[in-house]
């Protein structure tokens, strides 16, 4: 919410005039760092506030799809390659864990495992696919998602439709296996791993590759006129978001301890995923938060609420969120609540500023 | 003679396949929107005609012109509602708001009909079965082909012999010069949405006699729907119809050799074409 501020902070820089740089940019930036502390100190202290195994449950799930989200941003809102396929590199983070784990491995060994599987997949399907264009590159995306997902589905070897299981072992960081009575392990490690992607994701766009990616985005012909490789950007962007995303899916098998075809790689994944990001904002770094936490808590409530996996309510809210936000706000939601704090913090500052006339001219005469 | 068989099924569903495609490269034409939610209102269409039939007791032969009705007001109303204020906003923002459409409509289903499949008991067209030497045509799947042509082929016609259809082709070519020369493009793109989800309220009620009606059932449809418009190239009518024809013949044909794969030999033949010719088979941009 608050800390999505550092985003316009660091673009107003380039926009205002050199005289106002300076008080404008430390008072931005003062705020904008009390609110990410805020928000951390929420994330840090929600599971001992909350401590129910619903919300427990939220709060991993959040986080995890916060992440994925993240990751389709890279993709989605910088590079604005849109894609309905990012279910793919999840459920290959996924099955590498849960594949490698069961012949073995430490499953923190298969998460750079399946961040590279993913990551190799991204950029062999992106060398033919980004040559199309906006609506040729989302079906397409469509297309090479239920491909993985008819493969999967029939390969015995990977459990087909009735997926893999990991055999449970002593709980631990090792194994990265938590009592199920208290999960807050797992929900620490998906907060983390925001954060690690967060601050990555950070640095790639906030210079020189950031403004390239949003230049392929607005125009790629004018980019590639400027001498961006908008080719070598796109690979770029699906590289970061198979890596963040797989890691995000091998988080999730440990979780569940359990990975089929419909949990990780079904188009309605990838649905899920563009929602968390589309309705937090796309091209922000924190709007997948929110968009994940919204997301992840309605989808539970409703079925919890409505004792069925598939009542729907959700989906109805969520589809009619998204048409409204794109029509009031393509930003998505951060930018909807940063504006309400401009404006709230513009009439606080107002009516400072008036009371102080009105005290300025009570002492005049 | 499994092949010939196979080949006769695929050209009778290809061709409701083509009409789906027809409505949707329809609005992409006029538009320059491609509606994601297509799969989701042929699957309202469905149910308007499975409620047509269970609850005033209409054969889907007529809820044909219910669906037709229906969506054709689903579809205005769409437009006024939301697709108006998109146009000329960022690739991005389109496909998302479809998108939503989508999200919800399948929510939407969800909420009011619930999850369980339903199927219209013993339609009239049921009643036929034709045996042409050894291949077997049923009923239904000869009504879906004759409807689907029929309606393919006034649907072609309206756009390319009427004034209405002069001034939808305008508006697709240059909105400004159409608006210039006396053209209400707001009323051509309203009747675009109109005529083009009409498309899927009539293959609606042709696919209730055979299939069942789930919230999930317009999906696989809507898919093959945009490989096929992508294929025929977005904008061409005469390009989708082929390109549905194709798709649900390369479907049968995949499905009788190895069933797992049959969406996968579509999927395929999508990414094939459109990495060689990025404008699809008739397409020109």
């Amino acid at each position: 919410m608050v800390a999505q501020g550092t985003a316009p902070a660091g673009e107003e820089v380039t926009s205002t005039p050199a005289s106002t740089v300076g008080s404008r940019f430390s008072g931005s930036r003062w705020r904008a760092g009390a609110g990410l502390g805020l928000v951390l100190v929420v994330l840090l202290i929600f599971p001992h506030v909350l401590a129910t195994p619903f919300w427990w449950n939220v709060g991993i799930l959040a986080m995890i799809f916060a992440t994925a989200g993240l990751a389709w941003n890279v993709l989605g809102g910088y590079a604005g390659q849109i894609s309905f396929g990012n279910a793919l590199f999840f459920g290959a983070g996924a099955y590498s864990t849960v594949v490698l784990v069961r012949a073995g491995w430490s499953p923190w060994l298969t998460f750079p495992v399946g961040a590279a599987i993913a990551a190799v997949l991204g950029v062999l399907i992106g060398i033919p696919c980004f040559r199309l264009r906006t609506h040729y590159f989302a079906i397409a995306t469509i297309a090479v998602a239920e491909i993985a997902d008819v493969v999967v589905n029939s390969n015995s070897s990977l459990g087909a439709s009735s997926g893999l299981n990991i055999p449970i072992k002593p709980y631990g960081l090792a194994t990265l296996q938590f009592s199920v009575l208290n999960p807050t392990p797992y929900y620490y490690a998906a907060l983390i791993l925001f954060g690690l992607a967060a601050l990555w994701v950070w640095v790639l766009v906030r210079g020189r590759t950031g403004a390239y990616l949003r230049a392929v985005r607005d125009s790629e012909p004018a980019a590639s006129a400027s001498g961006v490789h908008a080719w070598r950007m796109k690979l770029l962007a699906v590289a970061v978001s198979a890596i963040i995303t797989a890691v995000a899916g091998g988080l999730y098998a440990m979780y569940g301890l359990f990975v089929d075809p419909s949990l990780v790689l079904d188009l309605s994944v990838s649905i899920d995923i563009v929602l968390v990001a589309v309705l937090g904002g796309a091209a922000t770094l924190f709007g997948p938060l929110i968009g994940g936490w919204l997301l992840i808590a309605l989808q539970q409530y409703t079925r919890q609420e409505f004792s069925s996996s598939t009542s729907g309510l959700d989906l109805l809210i969520f589809g009619v969120l998204i048409v409204l936000i794109v029509l009031v706000e393509p930003g998505g939601l951060s930018v909807l609540l940063g504006r309400g704090w401009t404006w709230g913090d513009a009439k606080v500052q107002r009516f400072r500023q008036a009371r102080q006339a009105a005290s300025g001219a009570k002492e005049a005469p | 003679m499994d092949l010939v068989q196979v080949i006769v099924s695929g050209i009778l569903i290809g061709s409701i396949y083509s009409l789906v495609s027809v409505g949707l490269t329809l609005i992409f034409g006029v538009l320059n929107i491609i509606n994601f939610a297509h799969g989701s209102y042929l699957m309202i269409g469905m149910y308007v005609a499975y409620y047509a039939w269970s609850v005033a007791g209409l054969d889907p032969l007529i809820g044909i012109v219910v669906g037709a009705v229906v969506l054709a007001a689903a579809g205005w109303l769409t437009y006024w509602l939301v697709i108006r204020r998109l146009i000329g906003k960022s690739p991005l923002a389109q496909i998302i708001s479809t998108f939503g459409i989508l999200v919800a409509l399948q929510g939407l289903a969800q909420v009011a009909f619930g999850p369980n499949d339903r199927a219209v008991a013993n339609p009239v067209a049921g009643r036929l079965n034709l045996n042409i030497g050894q291949i077997v045509v049923t009923g239904p799947q000869l009504a879906g082909f004759l409807g689907a042509v029929l309606f393919t082929c006034l649907v072609a016609l309206l756009i390319n012999r009427t004034e209405v259809g002069t001034a939808i082709r305008a508006t697709g070519e240059d909105r400004g010069a159409a608006a210039l020369m006396g053209i209400n493009v707001r009323r051509v793109d309203a009747l675009t949405w109109a005529i083009g989800l009409s498309c899927v309220g009539i293959a609606g009620a042709l696919l209730v006699n055979s299939y069942p009606v789930d919230p999930n059932a317009g999906v696989t449809f809507g898919v093959i729907a945009f490989f096929a418009v992508a294929l025929g190239g977005f904008g061409s009518i005469v390009g989708a119809s082929i390109a549905g024809i194709i798709l649900g013949v390369a479907q049968n044909v995949a499905a009788l050799y190895a069933p797992q794969y049959a969406l996968v030999a579509l999927v395929g033949i999508y990414l094939v074409i459109v990495l060689i010719r990025p404008q699809g088979l008739l397409g020109t941009r």
